[in-house]
């Protein structure tokens, strides 16, 4: 069922809509899902959709965007229609094993055959039944409820995502591809929630791409939680590819045990409103993560990474690496805050965020903090804000290469460090692809899925 | 070929170029020596076309264009090269994908198709024999982590690809070993033809034992203030430049 609502005072409308659609909201649910809304709801109402007030979203006011007419889907009517079939995936070096989901809800998905055994992929209303007590355990756990109104908002509304378990000493070979797909003639408020358990000693890396099929505006609010079990190795790669009159806020909750290793990489190839939260949390000795982020952003975008990097335990490594390149009058946001609690000895943990600012127009915050509290640590963070380099454009020049084709040689130049961390081959080298046809301009995120180059709309860019 | 007229030029109100004259010939080899600061890099990186200086006076003929007018780009396809003195490193943009682009926009302003594949692999791999540059070099970064010899070597490999009608090796034997600095000038001879023109600046006379100049000329204080055979060379070598700072002594 879908519910249209007009949203002006923020929480007064959205509690309004919590309580009238309840019923809904819990119906095929998880009990586990259930039994945290009405809190997540408390918190909600209290701290409300954060402003520049809150200084956690200084330079991001989320408030105007969760405004207007917005239509909310209550049951998955849209998912069962045939939307997922004009999106297969058949780029043949993108081997992936793919799950869709339709405005946040669990659609359609490969056949489980060709899962290894024991591999979980499904619904979170699902979830309940397959994997009752991985769920039961894991769910709400590490996403920052109490902390950050977002989280609360979804917790409170969400109904739908996916759910992935990897059982003990399995790997995956071929990544899990989530697509989910944002379609209607309507604007649109969605919720997704996700949770990803890769259990000991197993292997999964996660491809979450996020895709707009109509011009419509669309507002989504994602959270995904993430147990990296002992000595297990974990990575997701965010694509983000959506149109200028998209909001996103993505959250990734990761939660790390002993020996486990980590990466997640934020991919914002192109997005209106894109607000990306990262947190890790290092809860065991020996955990390495290693936290990624790329931002292309032109015209009137903004991108905001926010990333925690929590290293409770001692003997754990981080390493953090943000690029953004900012054109026309583009803005965007980094803050990355690193945490050593005091008996977090020999922690390594670095940390760098470089912008290329094109025009003077374009605008980037970034805010590096380091909070240690141990004594025998390695720590490191820096950020830079700069334009191309004039003398290795002469240099080009010099060999006879043109302005244009200097400047987008040097663009991703700039840019090749953060794609170079990808850990899954054919997709770096389809990322490669993309960015530089991003820098050339060429890049219709409406023409097509980013990832896989199927038809999307006919919506203009807008 | 060239042809500079009183040439000026100047960086933020400073002026380093003072009016210098100079012609080159088809196949002639120029060596520009001269004392630090005399204005040897601001002449190649003004002919080479680096905007941060600016030409207040003068004009340059190149092949019968005026190259003042013409853009860095159009100035290389046109066949100028210049060797850089400090060669920038670009990490994340290959050698392949640097040389190939760079061969086909000088292809495409000579009206030509680009390069193919396997046509484009033979010229590096003929071109990288011919300049005895390390074969994985080329498949690095630009310049990346070069060694100050690996860079050198590096642009005689670039002008060996790119086949210009005038080279400009701007201290190209600074903080070169012996071995280096005789890979590079063998790269530089073995490019030598009647049509192809070079002007080697250095500070010292070791380079043009092996690249032998018909012409010597010393450039100071922006004007060049003596021009002669390549015995000239061997006398600065042995004198310095004091005496002729003194000669001309403003």
């Amino acid at each position: 069922m879908n519910v249209a609502c007009r949203i002006v005072n923020l929480q007064e409308e959205y509690i309004k809509l919590f309580n009238d659609q309840k019923s809904l909201l819990q119906s095929g649910a998880p009990k586990k899902m259930n039994s945290l809304r009405d809190d997540a709801l408390k918190i909600f109402e209290e701290k409300g959709i954060p402003s520049n007030k809150v200084e956690a979203y200084k330079y991001t006011n989320l408030q105007p965007y969760f405004k207007g007419s917005l239509n909310v889907a209550f049951t998955n009517d849209a998912a069962h229609n045939d939307i997922t079939q004009h999106f297969h995936c058949e780029v043949p070096q993108l081997n992936t094993y793919n799950v869709f989901l339709v405005n946040g809800w669990f659609s359609a998905k490969d056949s489980d055959l060709n899962l290894p055994d024991g591999v979980i992929v499904c619904s979170m209303q699902e979830a309940e039944q397959k994997a009752p007590d991985v769920f039961e355990k894991y769910y709400g756990e590490t996403a920052p409820m109490k902390e950050d109104s977002l989280v609360a908002m979804n917790t409170a509304f969400a109904q739908d995502g996916a759910f992935i378990y990897v059982p003990k000493g399995v790997v995956l070979d071929k990544p899990i591809q989530l697509v989910n797909i944002m379609t209607g003639d309507e604007d649109r408020l969605a919720f997704q929630r996700n949770l990803i358990v890769v259990d000991e000693n197993a292997q999964l890396k996660v491809m979450l791409c996020d895709h707009t099929m109509s011009s419509q505006r669309f507002v989504i609010n994602t959270v995904t939680e993430v147990f990296a079990k002992e000595n297990s190795v974990f990575d997701v790669y965010n694509v983000q590819n959506q149109h200028n009159l998209t909001t996103q806020v993505q959250g990734i909750y990761v939660h790390q045990k002993k020996n486990s290793n980590i990466l997640t990489n934020n991919l914002t190839l192109h997005a209106g409103i894109a607000r990306n939260n990262v947190n890790v949390t290092m809860d065991d000795d020996h955990c390495e993560s290693h936290v990624y982020g790329l931002y292309l952003s032109d015209k009137n975008q903004h991108v905001d990474n926010s990333t925690f990097i929590n290293h409770a335990k001692p003997d754990c490594q981080s390493f953090e690496l943000f690029k953004g390149v900012m054109d026309d009058s583009a803005t965007g946001a980094f803050s990355g805050r690193v945490y050593v609690a005091q008996d977090a000895q020999r922690t390594n943990a670095y940390q760098s965020n470089n912008n290329l600012l094109l025009t003077d127009n374009a605008k980037i915050n970034s805010k590096p903090q380091l909070e240690i509290y141990a004594d025998d640590v390695k720590c490191s963070h820096g950020a830079t804000v700069g334009q191309l380099d004039d003398e290795a454009m002469f240099y080009l020049r010099a060999r006879g290469i043109n302005k244009e084709e200097g400047r987008i040689l040097l663009m991703f130049a700039f840019a090749y460090e953060v794609i170079e961390k990808i850990r899954v081959e054919p997709l770096k080298e389809q990322i490669r692809g993309l960015v530089e046809k991003r820098f050339r301009g060429e890049f219709d995120k409406c023409d097509s899925c980013v990832v896989c180059g199927q038809p999307g709309s006919n919506a203009s860019c807008l | 070929m060239l042809v500079i007229k009183d040439l000026h030029a100047k960086i933020e109100d400073k002026e380093i170029l003072r009016g210098i004259n100079l012609e080159v010939k088809p196949g002639e080899v120029h060596a520009i020596m001269g004392p630090n600061g005399a204005g040897k890099s601001t002449l190649s990186s003004v002919l080479a076309g680096n905007e941060k200086f600016e030409v207040s006076e003068g004009s340059v003929s190149f092949n019968d264009k005026e190259l003042l007018e013409l853009s860095p780009e159009d100035r290389a396809r046109e066949g100028l090269f210049l060797s850089f003195q400090y060669p920038i490193e670009i990490p994340g943009v290959s050698m392949v994908n640097f040389m190939r682009t760079a061969v086909n926009e000088h292809r495409k302003y000579r009206g030509e198709d680009p390069i193919s594949a396997s046509e484009f692999l033979k010229l590096m791999r003929d071109k990288k024999k011919l300049v005895e540059i390390d074969s994985n070099l080329t498949n690095r970064s630009v310049n990346e982590g070069f060694s100050g010899g690996e860079k050198k070597k590096n642009e005689i490999f670039q002008m060996a690809m790119l086949e210009p009608k005038l080279a400009i090796l701007d201290e190209t034997d600074s903080g070169l070993d012996i071995d280096a600095l005789r890979v590079v000038a063998n790269g530089v001879n073995k490019l030598k033809s009647p049509e192809r023109s070079t002007i080697v600046i250095t500070h010292y006379q070791r380079l043009l034992d092996y690249i032998v100049p018909d012409y010597v000329h010393v450039l100071y204080k922006g004007r060049i203030v003596k021009s002669a055979g390549k015995e000239l060379a061997l006398e600065l070598e042995e004198k310095g430049y004091d005496w002729i700072k003194k000669e001309f002594e403003d």
